[in-house]
């Protein structure tokens, strides 16, 4: 299935197997959880409940706030502390409920209902999807719903499950795959149905021999389904480069999968959806990967949202002394984060604890122009030239040179012997371009 | 030998006549009518091409003056002297502008005072900086200390002191608010030149979170807006402003339980970081 | 206030936050009390008994270089946070530049074999003085001291293997004044220059000091006689003989049988300490390719070209030019190619470049051998192309993942 390998790439230590045993464990309810009311790419939602609301496991709290958004449900029954804004593990401080569970978890009423199969056409399930606050599980967390909304004139062919997981670290993914086979491939049908396309790709690195034997047997007697073994390489699994490996479709710069006719969406996300479909269960739990060499017990966890990054760790038995970095998300593309108190969102698919000596600390010496970071751009751009232009505050010249198509992945940086913080570099003139661009109008 | 030499002699001489009539026949036809008052308004201008009046160089701010496209005073950073010189080539009177505006950083939480939320690793400005999660200061309004605002300053005239805070030397500063632009804070702002007293914080943080976040910070607790006269000291969520469109008295600084207001007098400017070491040894 | 330990748990700072006291995170570092229970609306006074510890937490606070923690098994007061990715292959400048060294090795091992007692003067002399050179300017132009990058110690040592074996003290230490302050650390150090340093020093010693340079070639005696006497053989480079010759009779006469060929192969005859022994060059440039610190690109396309254009002039008249393969194992050749073309900051970035600087270097090289001035070209060759690399750079930029299918979209 497998047409062959992107340019570039890297390949960083997976220390995967810290954690890819585990089982899935189901986290008892914290003592309080902090729900962002922004937990999806583009508009936020808009709250409805405020302090001192009781409510129940599922119930809205807050409302889509436009077409590119989602609502966010309460994940358990509680009470409302407060509402305001809190340390939020991707920026700046973010609005969010403050639920203190009353320990019944009690579902609000219609939710957690088994639904027929009566009645669902593809705007039906489309909009329950979007009712669901179903997101991108794997980090990104752009809307489903929206996803599987291309403008008619767009032929979809393909869908791609993305259980790639080709963050090193990471096995949340691994689990699911392995732990809830079915309803990952129920719910990659379900977007199969909506988008009208009959070619299920699923996608999964090779180091998870057993997760791709399970794969291949569940989808024996479904038609229709493929199970494509990848390459172990960073990053197999970014949407663009999974596309090129799995059908040798370019998705053209600045477009999307779709423009190729390829709807790529990830493991957990398409469980998520079987989950709301089938059973009416909002997305207000999913499983993270609490790892690394400064967690004593690392483990795959199934916890609610907003669980506080405190209580995880703390469920995992606790750090060990020189931890030094708290990571959201894997390490090539995670968020460092500064604060335990932040909660975990729809897009955190792992808590990664690294020690001091495992950190690498960008020096930001001068380049010397070793090329390596060329060699492993999957995108092909120069990250030696654009990260001197950078420097010197040429923002023209590095949008000349393709600034807007990096994706961020990380690989210039891994290689970068002068340990220049590349990625920090290109997040920084992609905002300032981006703010140009609005001032112009 | 000497022959070779006059021969050379001759021939660089003819050359040189031909082109010279060459340029000359050029000058005549190509001549392009340019007016004279261009060249004077441009050498009135302090020539540092900074950019600050929006066009290309001064050359091109003097052009759009003599265009009548921009005025005498236009130049932000030349002050009085350089509008009444512009004005009279112009020919125009020149009736006196706006009091001298200095930029100044409203901050004076440097790293002995004001406490950090995590280590920063990363690159070394604060447009990059702030990009992650607004900074590693636990005030989230407070100066950076990465020296964005003296890079982009012409004048030379931002020192980052080695505790980690911007500080603008009046005397050097020209007005051309490029600092302002390029602070991604939002924390320098334009003063009048001739003003003393000044209130060092841009926090809007309830006064418990400023406290914990600054020794400096201001708490609201609104002591100095009692102090002077009504209007000239405003409440503007949490956080006095000075209005200064009012006097001030000096003595207001003594009322301020946190030090964050100072007296900047002219020529000064050392002081000013003394005494906040000073303030701060006194707290503890 | 508080102190430095504070930071880590901003909503504390809010009245509301109930402190989870019993978590491993809680910070105790001895110095303060973080106040743990709910804190009054007035939210003043959990400041006020924390003043006494305000002694002196900035001093670690600057920002980037360790974050220096803590107790066991807690997380410590801060933690350190920086723009992904968070993992780092763990090579580095200095490694790489060891390796480089590592990779020379063996040829200037062979050269103090060779040459003697001289060679490993030349050696010594070149390494000291490009250190030292380095320090003082990094020091007199107020940067930091980096000698531990290792940039210093392969500039010298390139600089040595590009000397004869009978260069004098001062000749050494002023080729190196040349590469390290004029041609590396007056640009801003490494990384910002644009010219090989090595070959600015060789070639300014060269154009200087051409007797010293060109006229004392000593025969290297790898087997034989004793490697470290007295009675060194003069002799001339076999690119001077075939130059002397071709003046002298109107024709090459070098001889190029297999036993000149060995010769030439393993390093026995006449040149610098380190262009002598192909064999050895080439094992050092293998190991480099291998360990992926250099690319095939500028060596291939370099040899590759030199190789080719001399063939074309062999078969065109075989009695003025000499056999292509007597031109790439014979001079500075494999040295060049493999070891000063491919130094990172002078030679182009992307493969498509590397190609047409090899290339550039190659066709200058040929020009210079074959009708200009110098017996040896390969210096001057990659100088010159040093220059173009900018250009190189600019006119082979990348394409952009998905940019040919856009160009499809649009038509």
């Amino acid at each position: 299935m497998s047409k062959g390998a992107f340019f570039g790439g890297v390949h960083p230590s997976y220390n995967k197997d810290m954690a890819s045993g585990q089982a899935v464990i189901e986290m008892p309810l914290p003592k309080e959880l902090i729900v962002y009311f922004s937990q999806n790419l583009g508009a936020p939602s808009n709250p409805v409940v405020k302090k001192g609301d009781e409510v129940k496991k599922g119930q809205v709290i807050g409302e889509s706030g436009g077409f590119v958004s989602t609502p966010v449900h309460a994940p358990t029954s509680g009470v409302v502390k407060t509402v305001e804004n809190r340390p939020s593990p991707v920026g700046a401080d973010m609005i969010a409920a403050v639920i203190v569970p009353d320990g019944l978890d009690e579902w609000v009423e219609g939710c957690n209902v088994e639904r027929g199969s009566t009645g669902l056409n593809r705007e039906k399930i489309k909009g329950l999807i979007h009712d669901g606050g179903i997101v991108g599980m794997g980090g990104a967390t752009f809307p489903t719903h929206v996803k599987l909304s291309p403008p008619p004139d767009k032929k979809m062919d393909t869908l791609i499950i993305n259980g790639a997981e080709c963050e090193p670290y990471l096995t949340a993914d691994h689990r699911v795959m392995l732990e809830d086979a079915e309803s990952v491939l129920d719910g990659a049908a379900l977007f199969a149905g909506v988008i009208d396309v009959k070619n299920i790709v699923i996608a999964i690195e090779k180091n998870k021999p057993d997760a791709i034997i399970t794969m291949q047997r569940a989808i024996a007697g479904r038609s229709g389904f493929t199970v494509a073994e990848m390459d172990v390489i960073y990053p197999q699994g970014a949407e663009k480069q999974l596309i090129y490996a799995i059908t040798g479709r370019k998705v053209p710069a600045g477009g999307l999968p779709m423009d190729v006719g390829v709807l790529v969406q990830n493991v957990g996300t398409a469980a998520a959806a079987y989950e709301m479909i089938r059973y009416n269960r909002p997305l207000i739990q999913r499983v993270v990967t609490v790892t690394g060499s400064g967690i004593k017990h690392p483990k795959n966890v199934l916890a609610r949202v907003g669980t506080k990054f405190s209580d995880l760790i703390e469920f995992c038995g606790g750090v060990h002394g020189d931890t030094a970095k708290l990571i959201n998300g894997g390490p090539m593309m995670g968020i460092a984060q500064h604060s335990l108190d932040a909660g975990m969102t729809k897009g955190t698919s792992g808590l990664v604890l690294l020690r001091e000596d495992e950190v690498g600390q960008f020096v930001s010496d001068p380049c010397i122009r070793c090329g390596n970071c060329l060699d492993v751009c999957p995108m092909t751009l120069n990250p030696s030239a654009l990260s001197i232009f950078i420097e010197r505050m040429r923002f023209d010249d590095a949008e000349e040179y393709n600034l807007m198509d990096c994706i961020e992945c990380g690989c210039c940086a891994y290689v970068c012997p002068s340990k220049r913080p590349m990625v920090h570099h290109f997040r920084r003139a992609k905002a300032e371009i981006r703010n140009k661009a609005k001032k112009a109008g | 030998m000497l022959s070779a030499m006059l021969n050379a002699i001759y021939v660089l001489a003819a050359l040189a006549l031909v082109a010279s009539f060459g340029l000359a026949i050029a000058a005549r036809i190509f001549a392009v009518e340019t007016d004279p008052r261009i060249e004077r308004v441009e050498e009135a201008l302090p020539g540092v091409n900074c950019g600050a009046c929006g066009f290309p160089g001064c050359s091109g701010l003097a052009k759009a003056i003599v265009e009548e496209k921009a005025g005498v005073a236009d130049c932000p950073v030349g002050g009085e002297n350089t509008a009444s010189a512009v004005a009279e080539i112009m020919g125009l009177s020149f009736a006196g502008g706006g009091e001298k505006m200095v930029a100044m950083v409203l901050c004076r939480g440097d790293d002995e005072v004001a406490s950090k939320r995590f280590y920063y690793n990363g690159v070394s400005d604060c447009s990059s900086a702030a990009l992650i999660f607004g900074g590693d200061k636990s005030c989230s309004y407070g100066c950076l200390g990465l020296g964005t605002c003296a890079g982009a300053c012409p004048f030379g005239a931002i020192e980052m002191l080695p505790s980690g805070l911007a500080l603008i030397d009046p005397e050097k500063c020209t007005g051309c608010t490029k600092c302002v632009d390029s602070c991604p804070k939002g924390i320098i702002k334009m003063v009048p030149a001739s003003r003393t007293v000044h209130i060092l914080c841009s926090s809007h943080d309830k006064g418990g979170v400023a406290r914990k976040a600054c020794k400096t910070a201001c708490i609201g607790c609104q002591k100095c807006v009692k102090a002077v006269p009504e209007g000239a000291i405003v409440m503007d969520n949490f956080l006095a402003v000075i209005n200064y469109d009012m006097e001030i008295p000096e003595e207001v600084a003594d009322e301020c339980p946190m030090n964050t207001i100072v007296v900047r007098r002219q020529g000064d400017l050392a002081a000013t970081s003394v005494d906040m070491q000073t303030a701060v040894g006194g707290d503890a | 206030m508080e102190d430095n330990l504070e930071g880590k748990v901003p909503e504390e700072k809010r009245p509301s936050a109930d402190g989870p006291a019993e978590k491993p995170a809680v910070p105790t570092d001895g110095a303060a009390e973080k106040p743990v229970a709910p804190t009054g609306e007035s939210a003043e006074k959990p400041a006020a008994p924390a003043e006494k510890s305000a002694d002196k937490p900035a001093a670690a606070g600057s920002p980037p270089p360790a974050a220096k923690p803590k107790k066991k098994d807690e997380i410590g007061p801060r933690f350190i946070v920086s723009s992904s990715p968070h993992l780092h292959d763990g090579r580095t400048v200095s490694s790489i530049m060891k390796l480089v060294v590592y990779a020379l090795l063996p040829a200037t091992l062979f050269s103090v074999y060779a040459f003697g007692f001289g060679a490993l003067k030349v050696i010594i002399i070149s390494v000291a003085s490009a250190m030292i050179f380095e320090a003082l300017s990094q020091k007199a132009m107020g940067r930091q001291i980096r000698l531990a990058d290792f940039s210093a110690v392969l500039t010298g040592l390139l600089l040595a293997l590009n000397l004869p074996s009978t260069s004098p003290w001062w000749l050494v230490v002023t080729g190196n004044f040349f590469a390290i302050v004029i041609a590396k650390q007056l640009y801003g150090g490494l990384g910002y220059n644009p010219f090989n340093p090595a070959l600015i020093g060789r070639v300014v010693l060269l154009v200087s000091f051409p007797v010293h340079m060109t006229a004392r070639w000593v025969q290297a005696t790898p087997f034989g006689s004793n490697p470290f006497g007295v009675d060194a053989v003069t002799t001339a480079t076999p690119l001077t003989m075939a130059r002397e010759s071709l003046a002298a009779l109107g024709h090459i006469d070098v001889p190029f049988g297999t036993q000149e060929i060995m010769n030439l192969l393993v390093g026995n005859r006449g040149g610098c300490l380190g262009e002598t022994s192909v064999i050895l060059l080439l094992a050092g440039g293998l190991f480099l390719i291998l360990k992926k610190v250099i690319s095939w690109h500028i060596p291939v396309s370099f040899i590759g070209s030199v190789w080719a254009l001399t063939g074309i002039f062999y078969l065109i008249d075989k009695t003025t030019y000499a056999n292509p393969s007597f031109h790439v194992i014979s001079g500075g050749l494999i040295l060049g190619a493999l070891f000063m073309a491919t130094d990172y900051v002078t030679s182009p970035v992307t493969k498509k470049g590397m190609l047409i600087f090899g290339a550039g270097c190659g066709l200058i090289t040929v020009l210079i051998r074959l009708w200009g001035g110098y017996p040896e070209g390969v210096s001057f060759a990659i100088l010159l192309m040093n220059a173009a690399t900018p250009l190189i750079d600019r006119f082979t930029k990348p394409t952009v993942f998905g940019a040919v299918d856009k160009q499809k979209a649009a038509a």
